[in-house]
């Protein structure tokens, strides 16, 4: 698989496509992120895998997205996305709360090709009393009244993630990171960021691969060094905390978020450097 | 208290968290879980850990060294197989049902003030044995007599199917035991009284003939919450540790230079 650019991986992601985030710090792709915002796409629709941050509120604050499903919107310390508070509050976006293990969980019955999957919990919160798309039935295997929840699988169109690396076949490096596998496997395709390609086949290193996700799952992939910034990558970079904290002041206001775009995202080259 | 006149609010409320996970009337505790955006609870485990207690300790905010290799749904699955005995919530809004709001104030969801959102608590308070509520803000506007949206319930009807609920809810003022369904004033800290716990608390709650003090962390242990337990959580709240301690990353780096 031949890597092509940041800006063309961008371009694979349509209007009003259904897209999985990975939280920050967790291989979340900044730079795919920002690219997208550049492209000016439309009307996604996205998947925080469980959570989100700093990407989907970038996505939400640029107009780039209508609909948002994620178990919590969060820049760590930083609080709640901004942009993504002041769309709930201008009413510009819709939000399909949900909760960690129930994102988990829909994405595990696509994993496997299954129309729904059941889980423990939930029974009592409102986030399931907004959620007409889950249903609650008696448990067909119990003697005794036992309410249990069922999710409908989540089969997203794209998973964004950003990897350590990926060989020249195209399986990528995610390490301990099985969410993303689950996420990968679950999404119709995967566009991947890496820091670097390597030689060789991952999957023929013993050590290496139970972290791989085939290429059967990647669709493309481009080279963005330090392409998670500023989210933190595993055990080679940390997270940027400053930007973030930085990040979180700026987008309290539409002024300030449109700065900051000007500033890190549309601005070209991309300005990674810590 | 004399000798230990500076102890912060912080610290006692870690104190605290630590004598409630050791109360032998309680489920046990073999493995704790901490969740994201949780330093109070972080720290009264690494507390517990650096007095030697025998705690499997699992903290999910750390960016690399972390207790699970199957990703994020790891400890979902084990909860739901009943294989952490305590987890701790917190939430924008508590209520005198122990039912927590993390998603917002206003109509459905968060039009007035979005707060960051349910996380896995709505799966979590039921699959728990033993769940600890803290929440260091203890104002009218967080104890509520009803939240505005329930993230999880604290309580639920027979047929439903659930492991445990409340222990106990920390604050920055007092420590409430829930038990049958209410809340019971269980100490207060040191500077409030029960009129300082009644004007600040819009939830309803019991209150015993006495009420005593919350219990002051010792010598030992404020030593211990400033050398190493800071040491561990220097990298994972950093923010926390020079609030609290006045310590920084940086400067830990400075002086291993």
């Amino acid at each position: 698989m031949t890597p092509i650019s940041l800006e063309a991986l961008a371009a694979r992601v349509n209007d009003g496509a259904l897209i999985a985030l990975p939280p920050d710090d967790s291989l979340s792709s900044g730079a795919l992120v920002r690219a997208i915002v550049r492209r000016g796409v439309k009307h996604l629709r996205l998947i925080g895998v469980p959570t989100t941050g700093y990407a989907a509120d970038l996505l939400i604050g640029a107009g780039c997205a209508d609909v948002i499903e994620t178990a919590a919107m969060s820049l760590g310390e930083a609080g709640t996305g901004p942009r993504f508070a002041a769309a709930i509050a201008a009413g510009t976006i819709r939000v399909l709360d949900a909760t960690c293990p129930a994102i988990h969980t829909a994405l595990q019955a696509a994993e496997k090709g299954v129309p729904f999957m059941p889980l423990r919990g939930v029974l009592g919160s409102d986030v399931l009393g907004h959620r007409p798309d889950w249903h609650v039935i008696a448990n067909p295997f119990a003697s005794d009244d036992d309410p249990i929840l069922l999710l409908p699988a989540i089969t997203p169109d794209f998973a964004l993630f950003h990897a350590s690396c990926a060989d020249e076949e195209g399986n990528v490096w995610v390490g301990r990171r099985r969410e993303l596998a689950t996420m990968a496997h679950a999404a119709r395709a995967s566009l991947v960021t890496v820091e670097r390609i390597v030689k060789g086949r991952l999957l023929d290193d013993e050590r290496l691969a139970a972290g791989v996700i085939s290429a059967v799952y990647v669709d493309a992939i481009a080279v963005a060094e330090r392409g998670a910034w500023p989210s933190g990558l595993l055990d080679e970079y940390d997270s940027d905390r400053a930007h973030i904290a930085a990040y979180a002041r700026a987008a309290r206001t539409q002024a300030g978020f449109a700065e900051y775009l000007a500033q890190f995202v549309t601005a070209q080259p991309e300005r990674t450097a810590a | 208290m004399s000798a230990a006149s500076d102890v912060t609010v912080q610290e006692i409320l870690i104190a605290a968290v630590t004598r409630l996970i050791l109360d032998p009337t309680a489920p046990p505790a073999r493995h704790i879980a901490v969740g994201m955006a949780s330093p109070i609870p972080a720290a009264a485990c690494w507390l517990l850990k650096k007095q030697g207690y025998d705690l499997r300790l699992s903290l999910l905010q750390r960016a690399t060294g972390g207790p699970f290799s199957e990703g994020g749904r790891e400890l979902f699955d084990l909860a739901g197989q009943g294989r952490i005995d305590i987890f701790f919530l917190s939430g924008g809004q508590i209520d005198s049902q122990a039912n927590i709001n993390m998603v917002g104030v206003g109509d459905w969801p968060g039009s007035q003030v979005r707060f960051p959102g349910s996380f896995g608590s709505a799966f979590m308070y039921s699959v728990t044995p033993r769940t600890i509520l803290f929440r260091e803000e203890h104002s009218a506007r967080v104890l509520v007599e009803k939240v505005d949206h329930i993230s999880a319930a604290g309580t639920s009807p027979p047929e439903v199917w659930r492991r445990g609920t409340a222990q106990a809810l920390v604050t920055g003022r007092c420590i409430f035991r829930f038990d049958n369904g209410r809340f019971t004033l269980a100490s207060i800290h040191p500077g409030e009284t029960l009129e300082s716990i009644d004007a600040n608390t819009a939830m309803s709650y019991l209150t015993p003939p006495h009420v005593p003090f919350t219990e002051l962390p010792t010598a030992e242990e404020l030593a211990l919450l400033r050398g190493p337990v800071c040491d561990e959580m220097l990298n994972t709240y950093p923010d926390f540790c020079r609030r609290v301690w006045g310590r920084s990353a940086d400067q830990n780096q400075e002086n291993a230079a």
